[in-house]
């Protein structure tokens, strides 16, 4: 199956190892994997801030760039619920389908078990847009129970927001950090070493807030935990 | 757009946002805590109640559609239930606007040689400022539902749509009641019974002396012209059925076209708002009733023009039940005063800059008062997508100079691959340059959190070398 990967602009910016991590993910799975070069952004940022007419123009920009592939897979939630919910009111209904990373393994390759080893304790952060833009439910932590030497802790108040939410973290500083603060309370808690979500933005924020106080738990895509072998 | 006028703090200081107000109260651990501990009980109370009725989708689909049928043809409904009302004998007065509705009310108590009047809560009342514009011409507004009178006899301002003081603790209620209420019971302890004992002693009196009551209404029936009142404490039905004239002030969304469309509201309102299966006291009636002279003001104060919005008129659905703020994590850690508003919250946050505009700071603020994570549209009653009219009102909010610049910047990179590439290259080179505390807007940031480190490589170039 040819796949097309659109690793989004802040993973392509920040976080490629998380890029790199699907795409051998991927391959592992037997699937033939491409990028794109033209893309850059979906647009979220733009339309979440109020500037819809960039947001119009990044969002058709993107149906051209992923035109005519059988499949376009985004390891981000958040990018993945962008098109899927507001492209049709931004643009009609002509784009191609976008699947979230664990979508992608569980409902069009129908595997659980992508071979992955990770002798580590691991809590979940199931992050808003994967939770309630695009209804991931159970798909990550399913791959997650697969994945040999993992210890799976759950994660209290997880489907609380983490405080994230794009530009709100610098409009509303006080509120996120707040938000952040209970987040970290939380995860704290569990005793795992590592935070894991579908989601890097959400990451850099709580792993921004992780590492600020010393707290020595490191957070991972999911992908990379998936991806890690024996 | 003229503004409207929606009681309440809001528009009183002017250099004031909805971000400098939450981030003082953030600091406050005794809101922290009270909200905390508050918003999880009834959010846990819902959820449990919610959950045991296998149609609730159906439910909620229902109460969207009935909402939507009648605000399309509201013009129609509203004629029918001003016939209605008129036909059994109660008044019907129409209010443009605030002033309007102050006035026709006003009028209507001075008519009967009245100085005092009791009042049951009323989120329409509080939007035009009644009691002070009552006080202004000598009438004293006595509010009886017990965290409306806690917040008035802490000349305090409500703080959450269904429980007003819901920032005060049993131990501060205490102290305003010692301080506060006229004969208070020496030794009185903050044992809620106590407390809701001292209230009854005290409000008894008020309803046994009233002559003339104030309400809102949750529903209006168009086909019967019945009012219908929800409440828990039976306060209300005292203030409803003791005094000799009732004016009702009621927003003109809160039509139902017939009364077996009670049977939707009446479900999904208490699971929705207190968490309870049934409403405790719900009290309706139609027209005047023996002994009373009965006066609806029907109240606009901007809704025409909500209306108008094809995005934001689905906030007119809105009954009212608070499950939008019990469950935002804004709302939570921010409290309802940041909102300036008396419609706090997820919907405040929608509501407020539709009827007041965005000509303030604080109002133009307000569509940002959400990291946008859905809770509250999960749960919404009459399912209204909140983060999808908060995008829509931040299109159309004011954006600052700076912001303007930073987002065509952003968009310019974006636009063309190459130079998206081209700035990624820049930051990887300069990445270690990249200060600890970020500069400018940016600075919010780092205040907080660390940078992530900037990678020596971008994947577009990691592609281009070693991954295709």
């Amino acid at each position: 199956m040819r796949v097309a990967l659109f690793v989004t602009c802040v993973n392509d910016t920040l976080f490629p190892g998380t890029g790199r991590a699907v795409v051998s993910l991927l391959r592992r799975l037997g699937c033939e994997v491409d990028f794109p070069l033209a893309q850059t952004c979906c647009g979220q940022m733009h339309l979440n801030t109020g500037y819809r007419e960039e947001a119009v123009r990044l969002a058709r920009r993107f149906a051209g760039v992923f035109a005519g592939y059988d499949a376009v897979v985004a390891p981000s939630g958040s990018c993945a619920a962008m098109v899927r919910e507001q492209y049709p009111r931004l643009i009609g209904r002509d784009f191609p389908a976008v699947h979230d990373l664990s979508e992608f393994l569980i409902d069009v390759l129908e595997v659980e078990d992508v071979g992955a080893y990770f002798p580590h304790r691991v809590t979940y952060h199931p992050t808003c847009h994967s939770l309630r833009g695009l209804h991931l439910g159970d798909r990550p932590t399913r791959l997650l129970r697969k994945v040999r030497g993992l210890e799976l802790v759950p994660l209290p108040g997880a489907e609380e927001c983490c405080g994230f939410g794009g530009t709100f973290a610098v409009k509303n500083p006080a509120v996120s950090a707040a938000m952040c603060a209970d987040k970290v309370r939380n995860v704290l808690g569990t005793g795992a070493e590592v935070l894991c979500a579908a989601d890097n933005s959400c990451l850099m924020h709580i792993g921004g807030t992780l590492r600020r106080q010393r707290t020595g738990v490191r957070v991972m895509h999911l992908a990379e935990i998936l991806e890690a072998t024996e | 757009m003229s503004a409207t006028f929606l009681g309440m703090p809001g528009n009183l200081s002017k250099n004031t946002d909805f971000p400098k107000n939450a981030a003082k109260a953030v600091q406050n651990s005794q809101l922290r805590f009270n909200l905390r501990k508050a918003t999880h009980t009834i959010r846990g109370k819902r959820a449990a109640v919610v959950s045991e009725l296998p149609d609730w989708q159906d439910l909620r689909a229902a109460g969207r559609a009935i909402k939507d049928h009648t605000l399309r043809h509201l013009d129609r409904y509203l004629l029918q239930l001003e016939e209605a009302v008129t036909a059994r004998g109660g008044h019907v007065h129409w209010a443009r606007d605030a002033a309007e509705a102050n006035r026709i009310v006003t009028d209507l108590v001075k008519a009967t040689g009245e100085r005092e009047v009791v009042k049951v809560k009323s989120m329409a009342t509080q939007e035009i400022g009644l009691n002070e514009h009552l006080a202004a011409h000598g009438i004293t507004a006595y509010e009886t539902d017990l965290a409306e009178l806690i917040v008035q006899l802490g000349h305090d301002f409500p703080s959450h749509i269904l429980v007003p003081a819901i920032h005060r603790n049993r131990a501060e209620i205490r102290e305003i009641f010692l301080r506060e209420m006229p004969g208070a019971p020496e030794g009185l302890t903050d044992e809620p019974r106590a407390l809701a004992e001292a209230a009854r002693l005290h409000l008894r009196e008020r309803f046994l002396k009233a002559k003339v009551a104030v309400s809102g209404a949750n529903f209006m029936i168009a086909e019967t012209g019945t009012m219908v009142v929800l409440e828990s404490e039976g306060n209300g039905r005292m203030c409803l059925s003791l005094p000799e004239t009732l004016i009702s002030v009621v927003g003109i969304e809160k039509l139902l076209p017939a009364w077996h469309d009670l049977e939707v509201f009446l479900q999904l309102l208490p699971r929705s708002s207190t968490g309870e299966r049934m409403n405790p006291y719900t009290s309706m009636w139609t027209g005047s009733v023996e002994g009373q002279d009965f006066h609806l003001v029907l109240l606009d104060n901007g809704r025409t023009r909500v209306l108008a919005d094809e995005v934001g008129r689905q906030a007119l659905r809105c009954i009212r039940c608070s499950a939008c703020l019990n469950v935002c994590p804004v709302y939570e850690r921010a409290g309802g005063h940041a909102y300036g508003s008396v419609y706090p919250g997820p919907i405040g946050a929608i509501l407020t800059p539709q009827l007041r505009g965005m000509g303030s700071e604080l109002d133009a603020s307000l569509p940002y008062a959400s990291s946008l994570c859905g809770a509250c549209y999960e749960v919404c009653p009459v399912a209204i997508d909140i983060p999808q009219v908060l995008v829509d009102l931040r299109a159309k909010a004011p954006h600052g100079l700076a912001e303007r610049a930073g987002m065509r910047a952003a968009w310019w990179l974006f636009a063309r691959e190459g130079r998206l590439a081209a700035a990624q290259r820049l930051a990887a080179r300069l990445r270690r340059l990249i200060p600890r505390r970020l500069p400018g807007p940016l600075g919010a940031w780092t205040d907080t959190r660390d940078v992530p480190d900037i990678p020596r490589q971008s994947f577009r170039d990691w592609w281009k070398e070693s991954g295709s």
